[in-house]
């Protein structure tokens, strides 16, 4: 219980420091990048709920992202809708998308999976790029509207727009903290674990790898609308294979299939990168070993290296403990022996 | 008649794995599946619970054609079974392992989860407690909190039977329970098993420890090449001339 409560403060302080942050740091640019992160955040978020928690690694993530940007936007700014029925919209569009693809792509398996999906988030980017009078093509699309107000709440400054983004990404890490900790969260862990074992356990992995695999898109296109209405500009790279892989490089650093894994990969590669911006292309140079050494060591990240260490420490209390246990019952019973023998002979 | 496995032939391209094989299990009986690697007692226990599709031939349960029906669905009507390597998940505890086994007798979903309805309260504790009763019963309740890694092997292989068990089975197929732990341990697990059938269950298994089986099994089928060549009472078995050939080999003849 103890580890419970501690828990909860840790996060209670986290989201104040989420709060107050725009307060102190009076710089717009920081303020911009956190926001900017936060979005990442969502998106992966929605492919750790995929990749971490149902075992595959879904390429397109980087597609529907995009998919849902260029809806909110086609929707605004060609069809001249209400922004928030727009942004609803744009993400149930996406999702009902993930759920053809899923219905195809998850009769695959494995890396015949993530090659399949590789597949499918190239064509997305192609119908992007290709399909100029829908997305304006390699021009881009601009003009899309910050989000409307909802009553008295103004979303047209930077820092209100950082909060809109901010109680986006908690509800999405609250969602994902109730339905890991959910049996529906241990039936997506147990196909992860071993889908064998899972089906002769009566679980019916096509349902619930193609209910986990729609939610997933769902967050992503969640991020991918955000993004449209922070950024206000589209192209098509944000479909293009190289995002996706930054997506998946933030879930790796931070930690694959943990909840905190897409906060701390997130911060600190967006981070990073920024501090190496002098280096330009070359700083891949650093990126590239430093995230091969990450994952020959800490295949599960950070946060996930912190849980196994943590782990093994209460391993070795808990052993530490009966060995105490164990040898004070020895010394007990040596005692007895002794008094009784010492009764006899006394 | 209980499990009734009909000319059952499983064709991998070439290789006849099972081979016209007619099997019956009995109910409340401990029935073996022994034969020499590579004899395809294992596929043909993938056949009975669901994972292949069988070449020709037909199985039914409890008089119900289940021939056409998915793994997870033979799970719902009462056939469970453990693997030859466990496939537990090592870095969580062996209580969260063991949860998941009663899944499949609810029916909350991602809405429940997310919303924390009623149902999914009440059904996880169902899970929860059917989880800690079959722990108790193959003797790992004072393990629950244990990481899964850290077991024993023959811990994992009791935790494994909890997990078959925790999905109120009717049949439970054993796949080689005994492979890896010493003559203790497998002592210890042969009195788990007697106990299974004790409380009313049927037990199927493969094993290569023929002493366990010799004494536990009420029925023994053995399988060659895919084919039956004998099937009876461990008595009867253990004199059979063909069982003989199969195991120290056919030189007589060849």
């Amino acid at each position: 219980m103890a580890i419970l409560e501690k828990r909860r403060l840790w996060l209670a302080a986290l989201i104040a420091a989420a709060i107050l942050f725009p307060l102190f740091v009076a710089n717009g640019y920081y303020v911009h990048m956190m926001t900017i992160s936060f979005i990442w955040m969502i998106a992966v978020y929605g492919l750790n709920l995929f990749a971490g928690y149902t075992g595959y690694l879904s390429l397109a993530h980087a597609g529907f992202f995009a998919i849902g940007a260029y809806a909110l936007g086609i929707l605004t700014v060609k069809a001249g809708w209400p922004f928030w029925l727009a942004f609803a919209t744009a993400c149930l569009l996406t999702t009902l998308i993930g759920v053809f693809v899923g219905l195809v792509a998850l009769r695959t398996k494995e890396h015949f999976f993530a090659i399949y999906t590789l597949c499918v988030g190239y064509i997305i980017y192609l119908i992007i790029d290709k399909w100029d009078s829908l997305t304006g093509g390699v021009r881009g699309f601009i003009g899309i509207p910050a989000p409307a107000d909802i009553g008295p709440l103004s979303f047209q400054t930077p820092v209100a727009q950082y909060y809109l983004v901010l109680f986006f990404l908690l509800v999405v890490v609250w969602i994902m903290h109730r339905l890991v900790y959910s049996l529906t969260g241990r039936t997506y862990i147990a196909i992860r674990n071993s889908e064998e074992l899972a089906l002769t356990l009566g679980i019916s992995t096509m349902k619930n790898k193609l209910a986990s695999f729609v939610l997933s898109v769902f967050f992503t296109s969640l991020a991918g609308a955000l993004y449209a209405s922070f950024i206000r500009f589209l192209g098509p790279d944000i479909a293009y294979v190289s995002v996706m892989f930054d997506f998946l490089t933030y879930l790796l650093v931070g930690g694959i299939g943990t909840l905190a894994g897409p906060v701390v990969g997130t911060l600190l590669v967006t981070f990073l990168s920024q501090q190496l911006q002098f280096l330009q292309d070359y700083r891949m140079l650093i990126f590239g070993p430093v995230l091969t050494l990450l994952i020959i060591f800490y295949p599960h990240g950070i946060a996930g290296g912190v849980i196994r260490l943590k782990a093994k420490r209460e391993e070795a209390r808990r052993l530490q403990l009966e060995a105490t246990q164990a040898s004070a019952e020895l010394a007990a019973a040596s005692r007895q022996e002794r008094s009784e023998r010492y009764a006899k002979e006394g | 008649m209980f499990l009734h496995v009909e000319r059952l032939t499983k064709r991998f391209g070439g290789l006849l794995a099972v081979n016209d094989v007619t099997f019956s299990v009995e109910q409340g009986k401990i029935n073996a599946i022994i034969g020499p690697n590579g004899a395809g007692k294992s596929t043909f226990f993938n056949l009975i619970s669901g994972l292949y599709r069988p070449t020709s031939g037909t199985i039914a349960f409890k008089g119900r054609d289940i021939t056409r029906l998915p793994a997870n669905e033979r799970a719902k009507l009462g056939i469970a079974r453990t693997f030859q390597t466990t496939h537990l998940f090592e870095q969580a505890t062996v209580i969260d392992n063991v949860i998941i086994g009663h899944r499949l007798r609810t029916s909350s979903n991602l809405f429940d989860a997310i919303l924390r309805t009623k149902r999914h309260h009440r059904e996880e504790q169902a899970c929860k407690e059917k989880a800690m009763e079959v722990l108790d019963f193959v003797g790992l309740t004072h393990v629950a909190d244990r990481m899964v890694a850290n077991l024993s092997q023959e811990q994992k292989k009791r935790a494994a039977f909890a997990l078959a068990l925790a999905t109120d089975p009717e049949l439970v197929l054993l796949d080689e329970p005994a492979a890896g732990i010493n003559p203790d341990e497998t002592e210890g697990l042969e009195e788990l098993i007697v106990n299974m059938v004790q409380r009313g269950l049927t037990v199927c298994l493969i094993e290569h420890k023929m002493s366990m089986i010799m004494k536990i099994a009420d029925r023994i089928m053995v399988l060659n090449y895919g084919e039956k060549i004998a099937e009876g009472t461990p008595e009867e078995v253990k004199n059979n001339e063909a069982v003989i050939q199969a195991y120290l080999g056919g030189s007589a003849i060849a």
